[in-house]
């Protein structure tokens, strides 16, 4: 009977094990808090500095020049939409094709060491791909936006071959067995059963590239820098670009040149947060299609 | 005593159309000492038959007898698997499957094959049955096409008024009646069916077996299965696969036990195993 009631008193040992317990959770948590916490600053103190200068002119006009209130950054947006637009173009159709041929060609062997070169590449840091696409574009050509473009599709391709890789693997087995059984081929397989099924994964991952390109920096630093008050959307001519455009009026003595770059660094953040948003439920949605088959 | 009548008329048909006289069976696979190797392990070892014209041919067996490898290798699925080697000869209508000329993929145009798990491609009705013969170059009379594989299938009258709906969205007996619409769609000239039912419940695998018996004045079907009551519902011809005794290293393959009338072997196997089998006493 003394056995019997021991059991559920607390002992000093299993009081300090509860109190572990608390206190590690209250860390762990405490720790996430901070990680929401530290996004939730950044977009309020963006928000609060940039929203003023914020206006219909702001996208729609070019710069008013210096020491002048008024007029916009629209160069900067215009710039930024065809050098990540042509990014994208180009790293689109490279990525999937090369998702395509890890996961549906490529032997295992080959597969996984390609597979190794495009997280190095990932990890290249984006200032060395700037360096690289300037000694081999711009020295001999000039700065442009393709030259930017080009050093932005670098950056994008590991990210959107990956993440295709990652949706063509959801993709069932019996789905490519049904396809040869009928006495299809490989490559109809892959482009009338294979590619429709995962669409959804790839417009995700190609969002998000296009989220982290459209933010970076570095690579433009030398390809497609330029300060020009004109508006163009020739992307063989140096193009302005927003993250550059943050960068340099953050730099000018201009307090109205600081409300601009604030405005300019929320106009990113909201198109990087929609971007990551769009993709999230653009995934849920190709998840539910291909869930219903696997 | 419906069921009776049914059973009984079943078993007419299948006697009508058995016509047990040999000559009239023309051969449309003669496997010879057919060996598959994935890597080291044997799968089936030396298997030697003829398969018929316009028969249904079950093969049973245990888990593990390498059934399913033997009918992956009549329209030569097992080349999916990187490490399978094939050996013998499988002569489909006087030409070894395995030749070098012979390309794998006209192979499966004319041997269909249906598997274990419905797998319908995530695409309307329709697109299912219609996108095999779009690929193959079959575009004329697509719908009349589309409507006549479906009518095979024993589909056509829960679907004709949704052909495009989502595929996904049919029960898991329809999905599979779907498949087989789909492969009848290319008109191929064998149906492999791998487990078709073993996914089904019986009221739909009920419905199956009736399709494969409609399905046999067209087509000659190798159906594997795991039910013995279904191989000797469907079945002319049946197969036994088991595995052999350990050999020299201790390991054992699939083998071919015995190959006669369906009738003959679940009443009177020649060989004990099968009769083990059959009975239920192993396996």
């Amino acid at each position: 009977m003394s056995a019997a009631a021991s059991w559920g008193r607390p002992s000093p040992r299993l009081r300090r094990r509860k109190a572990v317990n608390l206190l590690m959770e209250a860390l762990a948590t405490v720790a996430a808090l901070v990680a929401v916490a530290l996004l939730g600053t950044v977009i309020v103190s963006v928000l609060r500095r940039g929203l003023p200068a914020i206006s219909l002119d702001f996208f729609t006009k070019a710069p008013a020049g210096f020491g002048a209130p008024g007029g916009g950054l629209a160069n900067a947006f215009a710039g930024s939409l065809v050098i990540v637009a042509v990014a994208a173009l180009i790293a689109l159709p490279v990525g999937v094709l090369t998702a395509l041929y890890l996961s549906e060609f490529a032997p295992k062997r080959l597969e996984e060491t390609i597979r190794l070169a495009l997280d190095v590449l990932n990890g290249i840091p984006s200032i060395v791909i700037g360096i690289f696409v300037f000694g081999i574009l711009v020295l001999s050509h000039q700065q442009s936006g393709l030259a930017g473009s080009f050093a932005l599709a670098i950056i994008m391709l590991p990210l959107i071959a990956r993440s295709t890789q990652e949706v063509l693997r959801v993709v069932p087995e019996t789905l490519r067995e049904a396809s040869y059984a009928l006495g299809v081929s490989r490559w109809r397989t892959v482009v009338g059963i294979i590619l429709p099924a995962s669409i959804g994964g790839i417009m995700t991952g190609t969002m998000l590239a296009v989220a982290r390109a459209a933010g970076e920096t570095a690579p433009l630093l030398f390809t497609s820098s330029l300060t020009a008050p004109f508006v163009t959307w020739d992307p063989r001519q140096p193009l302005q670009s927003v993250p550059l455009t943050i960068f340099e009026l953050s730099e000018s003595p201009d307090p109205l040149d600081h409300a601009r770059a604030w405005a300019a660094a929320l106009a990113l953040i909201s198109f990087v947060l929609l971007a990551s948003l769009l993709s999230r439920a653009m995934l849920a949605r190709s998840r539910r299609k291909l869930g219903q088959v696997g | 005593m419906s069921d009776t009548i049914t059973r009984v008329g079943r078993v007419e048909i299948a006697q009508r159309e058995q016509t047990p006289a040999p000559t009239r069976q023309e051969v449309v696979f003669d496997i010879r000492n057919l060996t598959v190797r994935y890597g080291r392990t044997t799968a089936i070892r030396d298997v030697s038959f003829e398969i018929y014209r316009n028969l249904v041919t079950a093969v049973i067996g245990p888990s593990g007898c390498g059934k399913s490898t033997f009918i992956r290798s009549l329209n030569r699925m097992n080349d999916l698997v990187p490490t399978a080697k094939v050996e013998g000869e499988v002569v489909y209508q006087g030409k070894n499957l395995y030749d070098r000329d012979v390309d794998p993929v006209e192979v499966r145009r004319w041997i269909g094959m249906v598997f274990q798990k419905p797998n319908p491609f995530p695409k309307s009705i329709y697109d299912n049955v219609a996108w095999g013969p779009r690929v193959l170059g079959m575009r004329a009379g697509m719908e009349e096409r589309v409507q006549r594989a479906l009518e095979q299938a024993a589909l056509w009258d829960e679907v004709k008024g949704r052909l495009k709906r989502n595929a996904l969205s049919l029960s898991g007996g329809q999905q599979q009646r779907l498949c087989i619409a789909r492969a009848l769609a290319v008109e191929p000239n064998v149906l492999l069916l791998d487990e078709p039912a073993s996914a089904l419940d019986p009221i739909a695998t009920s419905a199956i077996e009736d399709l494969i018996h409609q399905l046999k004045r067209s087509y000659t079907i190798v159906i594997l299965t795991h039910n013995m009551q279904q191989a000797a519902r469907v079945a002319d011809r049946t197969c036994f696969f088991s595995l052999s005794e350990e050999d020299a290293e201790g390991e054992r393959s699939g083998i071919l036990v015995e190959y006669d009338e369906t009738q003959k072997i679940f009443t009177q196997p020649s060989d004990p195993r099968t009769e083990g089998y059959v009975t239920g006493r192993f396996g």
